[in-house]
C-alpha cells in the first residue's frame, strides 16, 4: 500500500484534504502528520495551507518543517495547495514581504485593487469561486478536460520567474499562474479537495504519479 | 473564460432534519440533510450552506455530525451558520469539515469577534451574514437597517456602512438576506443587493425571496451579486440546481455547467 503524508503545521483544517485523498484513492494510506520522520517516510507528500503567509512561514520555521519540505522537494512527489503553493516560492508581498521556501523561483503578489470584468463591474477580492483552468501537458492533468473549472479562494497569486514553470493559467481578469510544475514538485492555487469530480481526479493522478514528467 | 457566478442551496436544519417554513412558521420537513446535500452536489451545486435555525446545544451537536458526514462524501465548499458565537464554535465547525462559517448576530453584538475570527482562521472562512430590512418610506432615499432575531429586532445600524465595516474587520464574504423578502417568493431586494455589492470589495451572496429561476438571474444581473442563495425552490424538487444553472447561463451569466 502506498502512503501519502498531509503535512500538519497548525495552519487550517486538514481533514478536508485528507478525506478527499482517501475518497480519490481508497487503497492509499493517508496520514495527517507533523513528525519529520513520518513525512520523510511517506511515498508522497501533500503540503496544504490556508491563512496568512507570515504565520505559515513562522510555523514551518519554528517546527523545523521547512527543511523537511525542502528535502521532500528533491526526492519524492510533492503537491502544494493554495498557501502551500505560495510558500514554495521565493517570497511573497503578503505581510510586508515574507520569505518563502525558495523551492520554486518567483514571487507571490496581490491582485490589483482596480480590476474590472468585461461588463465594467469591479472584480471582487478574494478571487472566490469556480474558474477555468487552462493547462499544458502534465501527468497530473490526465483524464481532466481542458478548461475545467476548479474552486479558488485567494487574494495573492504566484508569479514565477520562468514561464517554463507554469503548468496552468486562469484569467482574473488577466491570466495568472494557477499551477506550477518543476520536476517532482506540483503546486496548485485552487483547492482540488473542494473541486468535485475534477479535483478528485487530480488528487487521484497525484496519488499515482511517480514524480516524472 | 471568467469566474462563474455561484448557486448555493441553503439547508435550514432543525433537530437533524432539513426544514423550511415562511418566516420561521409553518415548517415543512424537507428530508435528511446528508441525503439532501448529496443530491445538490450531484445536481451541480457550487457550494452548500447549512443554517442551524434553532441554535440550541442539541441541534449544534447534530449539525456537527451532519457536516462530518457530508464532508466525507461531498467535495465542494461547505458553509455553516446559525448561532456561531465563539472562536471555539468556529474551530468545531471547521474541524468537522466546514470551509466557512457564517457569523450573524454575534457580529452585531460584538464586531471585534469578526476581527478575532478572521485573524485566527483567515478571512477566507469568515462569512458575515447580514439581515437587512428597509426602513425608509417610499418618498425617501432608500435606507436599510440591520435586524436581529429573525428580523424582529431593529438595531438602528445602517446596512451599507455595516457591510463596509465588516469587510474592514476581516469578513471574506457577505451573505445578505432581505428580511422583507425572505420567505415571500417575490424575488431578491435588488436595490439593496446592488448597493451592498458595489460598496464592498469582497463577494456578496444574495439571499431572501427567491420564488423562480428568473429571480436568481436578476440577483446577478441587476443585484450584481457574486452568488445567489435559495432554499425552498430546490427542496421540494420544484427546480433542480441544474435547471437553475441552465436558466442563468441562458441569460448570459457565466456558470459552471
Amino acid at each position: 500500500m502506498s502512503s501519502v503524508a498531509v503535512i500538519d503545521y497548525g495552519m487550517g483544517n486538514l481533514h478536508s484534504i485528507a478525506k478527499a485523498l482517501q475518497h480519490a484513492s481508497p487503497d492509499v494510506d493517508v496520514q495527517i502528520v507533523a513528525d519529520a520522520d513520518l513525512i520523510l517516510q511517506a511515498d508522497r507528500v501533500v503540503f496544504p495551507g490556508v491563512g496568512a503567509m507570515r504565520d505559515c512561514m513562522q510555523a514551518l520555521n519554528d517546527s523545523g518543517l521547512s527543511a523537511v519540505i525542502r528535502s521532500v522537494a528533491k526526492t519524492k512527489p510533492l503537491l502544494g495547495i493554495c498557501l502551500g503553493m505560495q510558500a514554495l516560492l521565493t517570497d511573497s508581498e503578503e505581510n510586508n514581504n515574507t520569505q518563502g521556501l525558495c523551492i520554486l523561483p518567483g514571487k507571490v503578489v496581490h491582485f490589483s485593487e482596480a480590476l474590472f470584468d468585461s461588463d465594467g463591474n469591479k472584480l471582487k477580492i478574494p478571487h472566490m469561486g469556480w474558474n477555468q483552468v487552462h493547462f499544458s501537458p502534465h501527468p497530473l492533468w490526465e483524464n481532466i478536460p481542458q478548461d475545467s473549472r476548479f474552486y479558488f479562494v485567494h487574494s495573492y497569486y504566484a508569479k514565477p520567474d520562468a514561464s517554463s514553470l507554469i503548468a496552468a493559467t486562469t484569467e482574473y481578469p488577466k491570466p495568472f499562474a494557477c499551477a506550477l510544475a518543476q520536476d517532482n514538485v506540483f503546486a496548485v492555487q485552487f483547492h482540488p479537495e473542494k473541486s468535485q469530480a475534477v479535483g478528485l481526479q487530480l488528487l487521484n493522478n497525484f496519488l499515482h504519479w511517480d514524480g516524472q514528467i | 473564460m471568467s469566474l462563474a457566478k455561484r448557486i448555493i442551496p441553503c439547508l435550514d436544519v432543525a433537530d437533524g432534519r432539513v426544514v423550511k417554513g415562511v418566516k420561521f412558521v409553518d415548517m415543512r420537513d424537507a428530508g435528511d440533510p446528508v441525503e439532501v446535500a448529496r443530491r445538490y452536489d450531484r445536481e451541480g451545486a457550487d457550494e452548500i450552506t447549512f443554517l442551524d435555525i434553532t441554535a440550541t446545544h442539541d441541534n449544534r451537536d447534530t449539525l456537527v455530525h451532519v457536516v462530518e458526514q457530508v464532508a466525507s462524501q461531498v467535495f465542494i465548499p461547505l458553509t455553516v451558520g446559525g448561532g456561531i458565537r465563539t472562536l471555539d464554535d468556529i474551530r468545531r465547525m471547521l474541524n468537522a469539515g466546514a470551509d466557512k462559517v457564517g457569523i450573524n448576530s454575534a457580529a452585531v453584538f460584538n464586531p471585534e469577534f469578526v476581527r478575532e475570527a478572521a485573524q485566527r482562521f483567515g478571512s477566507q472562512c469568515i462569512v458575515v451574514a447580514i439581515d437587512a430590512k428597509k426602513v425608509s418610506q417610499p418618498n425617501e432615499v432608500d435606507r436599510w437597517e440591520i435586524f436581529t432575531h429573525g428580523g424582529r429586532k431593529s438595531t438602528g445600524i445602517e446596512a451599507i456602512n455595516w457591510a463596509e465595516k465588516m469587510v474592514n474587520y476581516g469578513a471574506g464574504e457577505i451573505l445578505l438576506t432581505s428580511m422583507d423578502r425572505d420567505g415571500t417568493r417575490e424575488g431578491f431586494d435588488l436595490p439593496l443587493t446592488c448597493a451592498i455589492s458595489q460598496a464592498v470589495t469582497v463577494p456578496v451572496i444574495a439571499s431572501g425571496g427567491v420564488g423562480n429561476l428568473e429571480h436568481l438571474a436578476e440577483g446577478v444581473l441587476q443585484g450584481k451579486a457574486d452568488a445567489v442563495l435559495a432554499a425552498s425552490i430546490f427542496h421540494f424538487a420544484e427546480y433542480t440546481i441544474q435547471q437553475a444553472k441552465e436558466h442563468m447561463a441562458s441569460r448570459g451569466i457565466e456558470m459552471r455547467l
